[in-house]
């Protein structure tokens, strides 16, 4: 997860690629996350001037979707799919076993900055549930052993 | 990779025809799972090592080797199936590579070590025609995505691609096509179940300077996976189908939406979109007919609630997802007001397959009011899981029992969960019952867009609606009071059931704010959201007592509720447990046997999942026969 610093030219180049239509917002706030790993206040400011919308409005749907980051991203980035499937064959406690490993603080806040746990509604590979992906990797029919050797490669890194 | 631009329908019925001809037909095909799935499985690692001994062997010229999308059995991804014979092999890894290309590619036999077993050693399943699996599914739709390649435009006109579009165009009157459409009888596989031919009339009918199209591919329902498996393997099939739908609507422009959650879906429609565009099959004058469409995918950024229509709308349109009132409805006041048309991802693959085969075709398959084939994701405690079609009207015990191969070794099926966070739990004695539209609204569930997930005798039903209800408040707008506040106000009841506090009025207050709920929320999520636990209160009250009676999970899965412990006549005393408890529970006493402290455990499960599965010593029970009180700790 390599992530760019954040710069009001690189926000610009981005703003200004899209036609001044509001319906293109969440794609802007999709290839600024992207970009930067989270929706730095600069982009909500530079886009709300170019769609003529309040700084809260833009809030408003930032907020409202789970996919964009309000806080700069972590090296290392965890994420447990909370599906049906995933759910009934364990998803839970290998939600737990992360947060104990890792030692995360309330809210899941890493005190080191290191990996973000995240987690996600469905990612639909319900037939390899319970899944976990780390840094991009599908990992499939993940047990608490699993969980500690991803943790302890993560910590390596 | 097609250069062609056709001009005319002609034009392309001819270069489709002459497809089959021109292209040099290898002797074999040997066709690798490489949806979502299949690549966090392997598919990729397994398709370099088939390349290179392809190579190695003199084989490129002979064999192709085809990365398709889904083939469906994900159970045994990556998987690889060798045409002509049809031979399956399950769950390839580098190192069977070998094998297989030896044994089948040169010496045309079955490497037979690596095919499926029967059943009690019986003769192994060689070919997916052995597999009852799939010899009981109707595969109309998921067939196409054993031997199709997503990423090519001349694959899929090899595989009768845009024929559809050829028949509509060769002077097919609009008003025609919509009446084929209802004759079919075609409804909504979003869950609902609109007869997808009304809405098109309707739309068609409405009074607007511009009309849209919109292809709803958010699917929220964890579980589920249907639009995803469609998506990745054969995205040419919705765009036909919607091409199709905006010449009889006479819409200028569409929308393909899909969560983000999907990343291999969303790049596999961005390049159809562009291959179809240069193709000439989307933007002005679509092959000299006079009609001009677009289509534009549209990337969801995760919230549940933008499935419903009035809330897709509202995300298409940039803003929040919030639902709104309807009437009106989006065929009459859709994105910005115009009519607008949105139908499911299944539904507008239905329509390519509609108007090839002609409605009488497709409509003799199903029941009275429910025609056609639906796409179920079959997941759960099961021991064949996958994406499956069937023909509407086939009973649960079917699917499950025959298709989905009945429940995993030594266990019992107590239900199955269909439609997601708005459906419900259908009891095992039910199964008899035919899957359509009406009979599963009658159980107490919804036939949704298509997840069905089985539950055995080790899943709570508290546990599990708990799980529907906290994420029905995670996902509520929080635009009407009674989701809002009914959805928390029931995962707070259900939290004190599950943690041995609930009281046995309990029962009656969940079933009238469900009710409530169901009578007065704004849209689907809300009026539904409440089916998990009414559905849980009609067919399994006697576990939601137990929980609250006896203080016990008869599943042993609330945690509050169970202990662990460790049977001294099975402990090898191998002592891997020990080390491995986070809070050091495990002690030796002074029979100099292991046993776990009650008042450290925290019942983390670490030194359940650790035991050897040969020994299995550790075991879970109710804290109840411990004479323990309900543990009151968070973990």
């Amino acid at each position: 997860m390599k992530f760019q610093e954040v710069s009001v030219e690189e926000i610009e180049k981005i703003v200004k690629s899209l036609p001044a239509d509001r319906r293109h917002l969440i794609l802007f706030l999709h290839q600024v996350q992207q970009k930067f790993g989270y929706i730095p206040e600069a982009a909500v400011l530079s886009v709300s001037d170019y769609f003529s919308l309040t700084p809260a409005e833009v809030y408003g749907v930032v907020t409202f979707y789970s996919a964009f980051q309000q806080k700069a991203g972590c090296k290392h980035e965890v994420i447990i799919c909370q599906g049906t499937a995933c759910h009934v064959r364990g998803g839970e406690a290998l939600k737990n076993e992360f947060w104990r490993l890792l030692k995360l603080g309330p809210g899941g806040e890493d005190p080191d900055k290191k990996v973000a746990l995240r987690t996600v509604n469905c990612l639909g590979c319900c037939a390899l549930a319970p899944v976990v992906v780390v840094d991009g990797q599908y990992q499939a029919k993940v047990d608490l052993n699993k969980v500690k050797m991803i943790v302890d490669q993560l910590e390596k890194n | 990779m097609n250069q062609i631009r056709f001009q005319t329908v002609q034009e392309l019925k001819s270069y489709r025809l002459d497809l089959a001809k021109r292209e040099k037909q290898k002797r074999r095909l040997v066709s690798l799972s490489a949806a979502s799935c299949g690549r966090a499985s392997g598919a990729l690692e397994v398709a370099a090592a088939l390349k290179e001994s392809l190579e190695k062997n003199g084989l490129s010229d002979t064999v192709e080797l085809r990365l398709t999308g889904c083939h469906g059995f994900c159970q045994f991804e990556p998987d690889v199936i060798i045409f002509p014979e049809k031979y399956f092999y399950p769950n390839v890894s580098p190192e069977k590579v070998s094998p297989i290309v030896e044994k089948t590619l040169i010496q045309d036999q079955i490497a037979e070590e690596l095919s499926l077993a029967g059943e009690n050693g019986q003769r192994i399943l060689a070919t997916i025609d052995d597999l009852p699996f799939y010899r009981k599914q109707v595969r109309w739709l998921l067939d196409k995505h054993l031997t199709l390649d997503p990423e090519s435009l001349n694959s899929y006109l090899f595989h009768d691609g845009f024929k559809a579009l050829e028949i509509i165009l060769s002077g097919m009157a609009t008003e025609k096509i919509i009446d084929e459409l209802l004759s079919s009888r075609l409804r909504g596989r979003g869950g609902a179940g609109f007869l997808t031919g009304l809405k098109w009339r309707l739309a068609r009918q409405a009074r607007g300077d511009q009309k849209f199209l919109v292809c709803n591919g958010d699917e929220g329902d964890p579980g589920a996976y249907m639009d995803r498996g469609l998506l990745e393997s054969n995205p040419f099939s919705v765009i036909e189908g919607m091409i199709i739908g905006g010449y009889a609507v006479e819409a200028g422009k569409g929308f393909i939406y899909i969560r983000q959650e999907y990343p291999l879906a969303i790049e596999r429609v961005e390049e159809a979109l562009k291959a179809a565009r240069a193709a000439g099959l989307l933007g002005e004058n679509i092959l000299d007919s006079g009609f001009s469409f677009d289509l534009e995918l549209v990337r969801g950024a995760g919230a549940f609630v933008s499935g419903e229509e009035t809330a897709l709308l509202a995300s298409i349109e940039g803003r929040r997802a919030f639902p709104r009132q309807r009437p009106p409805y989006p065929v009459a006041q859709g994105l910005w007001d115009r009519p607008t048309v949105i139908n499911n991802v299944e539904t507008w693959a239905n329509v390519p397959l509609i108007f090839c085969q002609g409605a009488n075709w497709f409509s003799r398959v199903g029941t009275e009011t429910s025609k056609g084939t639906k796409i179920f994701s079959l997941v759960g405690k099961v021991r064949y899981t996958g994406l499956v079609e069937v023909p509407l009207g086939i009973t649960l015990k079917e699917v499950i029992e025959e298709v989905g191969g009945g429940s995993e070794p030594g266990k019992k099926i107590k239900a199955v969960q269909t439609g997601g966070p708005s459906g419900g739990c259908i009891p095992v004695s039910l199964f008899h019952l035919p899957l359509d539209y009406e009979t599963l609204q009658q159980a107490g569930s919804i036939m949704g867009s298509g997840g069905m997930i089985v539950i055995d005798e080790d899943t709570c039903l508290v546990d599990l609606i708990l799980y529907f209800l906290r994420f029905a408040a995670e996902e509520s707008c929080g635009q009407c009071a009674p989701c809002r506040l009914g959805t928390k106000q029931m995962v707070r009841i259900l939290e004190k059931i599950v943690q041995g506090e609930g009281q046995i009025e309990d029962l009656n207050l969940l079933e009238k704010i469900g009710r409530t709920m169901k009578e007065a929320s704004l849209c689907g999520l809300g009026q539904t959201a409440a089916n998990p636990v009414l559905s849980a209160l009609r067919y399994f009250r006697p576990e939601l007592e137990s929980h609250i009676l006896s203080k016990e999970c008869p599943a042993k899965v609330c945690q509050n509720l169970i202990a662990y412990i460790i049977e001294k006549e099975k402990c090898q005393l191998c002592q891997l447990c020990l080390p491995n408890c986070p809070v050091e529970a495990i002690e030796e006493n002074q029979e100099g046997y292991l046993e776990i402290n009650q008042n450290l455990c925290t019942r983390c499960g670490v030194c359940f999942s650790v035991c050897p599965p040969e020994f299995s010593a550790i075991v879970k029970i109710n804290r109840k026969e411990l004479e323990l009180p309900p543990d009151k700790r968070d973990e």
